[in-house]
């Protein structure tokens, strides 16, 4: 990883043009999670956080092929995905905050996010438990006929887990619009990728007849180009895909972690593969200006403290309001 | 109008619910060509086609949450689980997923699936496929819960059920799939969450449902014979139930036995009783009972099994013990 294949001076307009588009996103999707930390060390945050830090390239980079009809369900670590498939940030840290004009009414929080209008399905709380709802989301574009696509968001920590393989398999005896993304950051909750998954994924995909890339996520641009291939695949044959991008976690499996089973190491070894700043130097050696990308950052605030004042003035929600639609209608 | 058998209710209301809307289509294992392992889905896929009738691989986790995911995709999926007993393995998708997906997305979206799924015993299938889980499923915010014992039930109710904005569990007992039910008019809707009074009587009321129905018309008949009348409500739904039928009932019979052939501990029955014992206090003139099957796994031998399934003895025991 972080070979720094961004980072040369060579790139074309079009890939600096769409460098600095990611650079954008990403920066703004760390800034998010990044006062989504202090928020919780505040108390302001309740329950389970899991912070995407490190691992940007990855939503960004996929989103951006995406259109509004088209589907993604991602992990309990899946913020950014939210913010790159459109979820408007005052509602997302509404819900982040518990608050009644969070985008679930405060009924979801962090591990529950969902936004029907953008077709983000949800983040979930059960390890692998949004492939399957992603690979019937990717049955109803098939059967609707519209070229639309179906996103399957997945860590790697979700190789073991039986419902994978199973939507690896209807998948692609379906012939389902579908693109299984993989956010390879080496750990499965507290315990390491290797000492959980004796196969590989290229092993499976080739098992399940599915298509395979690898793209190193510290390169964002690696990220873009390898999905625009997949995903455009998807689309016009119908049938499945799987990405596999490497990444690093930043912060522990869970905020507040502290991350004691990981060695010194490679906690020291993290910044060196932070997409972000690989993407920096990048634009940085291609004669973008310091000053362009640093303007970025009060840019970026001022939406996010704008979406933090809209949470702070919204209430807690009522729990009549709840209990009263647990249900689709009043039965 | 012929009669009417369980079994070919099930498959007329597919059959018309498709026809009506062309979002509904099918998904589980051997339901196509083959026709379900009971015959109920037999036609269907000559009718509607692979698309609408779809037999689905051996992998019960993700055949509810594709049919959760097509849900939100703004499909009425209809999944078939083979046996009730093979809910095990879709556990995640049903309780986690499905029956959450509209409240803790804040209402944002409704899950129009139904799951149907046979349970019951009477056939010597032993432990691994014949259990009467329904009380898991009733225990779940978000699930409605139903279970027909009649033909025009089955109908009724599976219509409603495809036509709902929430997850169904729709369960049908095996034993009832061959069973021949009068005509009796028009098949027609049936709306969740309303009892229907299978037999008035004013000694006693026994609520039950599904199969067990058919033991206690034969346990009220002997009554009967014995100077007992038994009112009989049939739940049909089991969440929500309807609380108020067997109030007013209880208004008439002032003593309650309900009656399933699901295991008693922890049941349905159980629910019942308490609640009724709290709202309902004031009209008992003795203890709820309950009649259900003990606290066994369902066992293989026929003489094994019929000492563990609740019969219309067990039921009569019952009833002369609360108006003794």
């Amino acid at each position: 990883m972080a070979d720094d294949a961004s980072s040369t001076s060579d790139l074309t307009a079009d890939d600096q043009k769409v460098l600095l588009e990611c650079y954008r996103e990403m920066l703004r999707i760390r800034r998010v999670e990044e006062r989504l930390s202090q928020l919780f060390a505040d108390r302001e945050i309740p329950g389970f956080i899991h912070l995407s830090i490190g691992q940007e390239s990855v939503p960004v980079g996929v989103a951006r092929h995406l259109t509004a009809a088209d589907t993604i369900a991602v992990t309990h670590r899946g913020h950014g995905h939210a913010l790159a498939k459109g979820m408007a940030l005052p509602k997302f840290f509404a819900e982040m905050m518990g608050r009644d004009a969070g985008i679930c009414a405060g009924r979801g929080g962090s591990m529950h996010i969902a936004d029907a209008s953008v077709g983000m399905l949800g983040a979930n709380g059960i390890v692998a438990g949004g492939m399957s709802i992603a690979t019937g989301s990717a049955l109803a574009h098939k059967m609707d006929g519209q070229g639309n696509i179906a996103i399957g968001c997945f860590g790697d920590g979700a190789l073991a887990e039986g419902i994978f393989h199973e939507c690896l398999n209807l998948a692609s005896l379906w012939s389902l619009p579908i693109l299984f993304v993989c956010e390879n950051n080496g750990w499965g909750e507290f315990s390491k990728t290797d000492q959980q998954f004796r196969g590989d994924l290229s092993g499976l995909a080739t098992a399940f007849a599915c298509r395979y890339a690898f793209a190193d996520g510290t390169n964002v641009l690696s990220v873009v180009e390898v999905a625009d291939k997949l995903i455009a695949g998807v689309r016009n044959n119908t049938k499945p895909a799987i990405l596999e991008c490497r990444v690093e976690r930043f912060h522990g499996h869970f905020e507040g972690d502290p991350q004691k089973y990981r060695a010194e190491e490679e906690l020291k070894k993290l910044e060196a593969n932070d997409p972000l700043a690989i993407a920096k130097k990048a634009l940085l050696a291609n004669g973008i200006g310091e000053d362009t990308l640093e303007a970025l950052v009060p840019e970026l605030d001022e939406e996010i403290e704008s979406a933090v004042g809209f949470a702070n003035e919204a209430s807690p929600p009522a729990f009549s309001d709840a209990s009263a639609d647990v249900y689709a209608r009043s039965v | 109008m012929e009669a009417l058998r369980f079994g070919q209710a099930i498959g007329q209301a597919l059959k018309d619910a498709m026809a009506a809307d062309e979002k509904v289509f099918l998904l589980g294992e051997d339901i196509a060509a083959a026709g379900g392992p009971f015959g109920v889905t037999r036609g269907l896929h000559k009718e509607f086609g692979g698309d609408r009738v779809r037999d689905f691989p051996i992998a019960e986790a993700s055949l509810v949450g594709t049919a959760l995911g097509a849900a939100l995709g703004g499909y009425k999926p209809i999944a078939e689980i083979m046996f009730m007993d093979f809910c095990t393995l879709a556990m995640d998708a049903i309780v986690n997923q499905a029956a959450k997906a509209h409240f803790m997305f804040g209402g944002q979206t409704d899950v129009p699936m139904v799951i149907r799924t046979p349970h019951g015993g009477g056939l010597n299938a032993g432990a691994q496929h014949s259990q009467c889980l329904e009380a898991w499923f009733a225990h779940v915010p978000g699930l409605i819960t139903v279970c027909p014992a009649t033909a025009q039930d089955a109908y009724g109710l599976l219509r409603s059920a495809i036509e709902e904005p929430n997850p169904v569990l729709f369960i049908e007992n095996k034993s009832l799939y061959a069973k021949k039910f009068e005509a009796d008019g028009e098949l027609q809707h049936v709306p969740i969450g309303q009892a229907r009074l299978d037999r008035a009587g004013s000694d006693v009321t026994v609520v039950t449902y599904g199969a067990a129905l058919f033991d206690a018309r034969t346990a009220a008949d002997k009554a009967d014979e014995q100077g007992l009348s038994v009112e009989i409500i049939d739940l049909r739904s089991l969440q929500p139930w309807d609380e108020s039928e067997v109030l007013e009932s209880l208004s008439k019979t002032h003593r309650l036995v309900i009656f399933h052939e699901a295991v008693e501990a922890f049941g349905i029955g159980a629910e019942i009783a308490a609640r009724i014992g709290d709202v309902g206090f004031d009209e008992l003139d003795a203890p709820i009972v309950r009649v259900g099957a003990p606290f066994t796994p369902v066992p293989y031998a026929p003489s094994l099994e019929s000492a563990f399934r609740p019969d219309a003895d067990a039921l009569l025991d019952a009833l002369k013990r609360v108006t003794a």
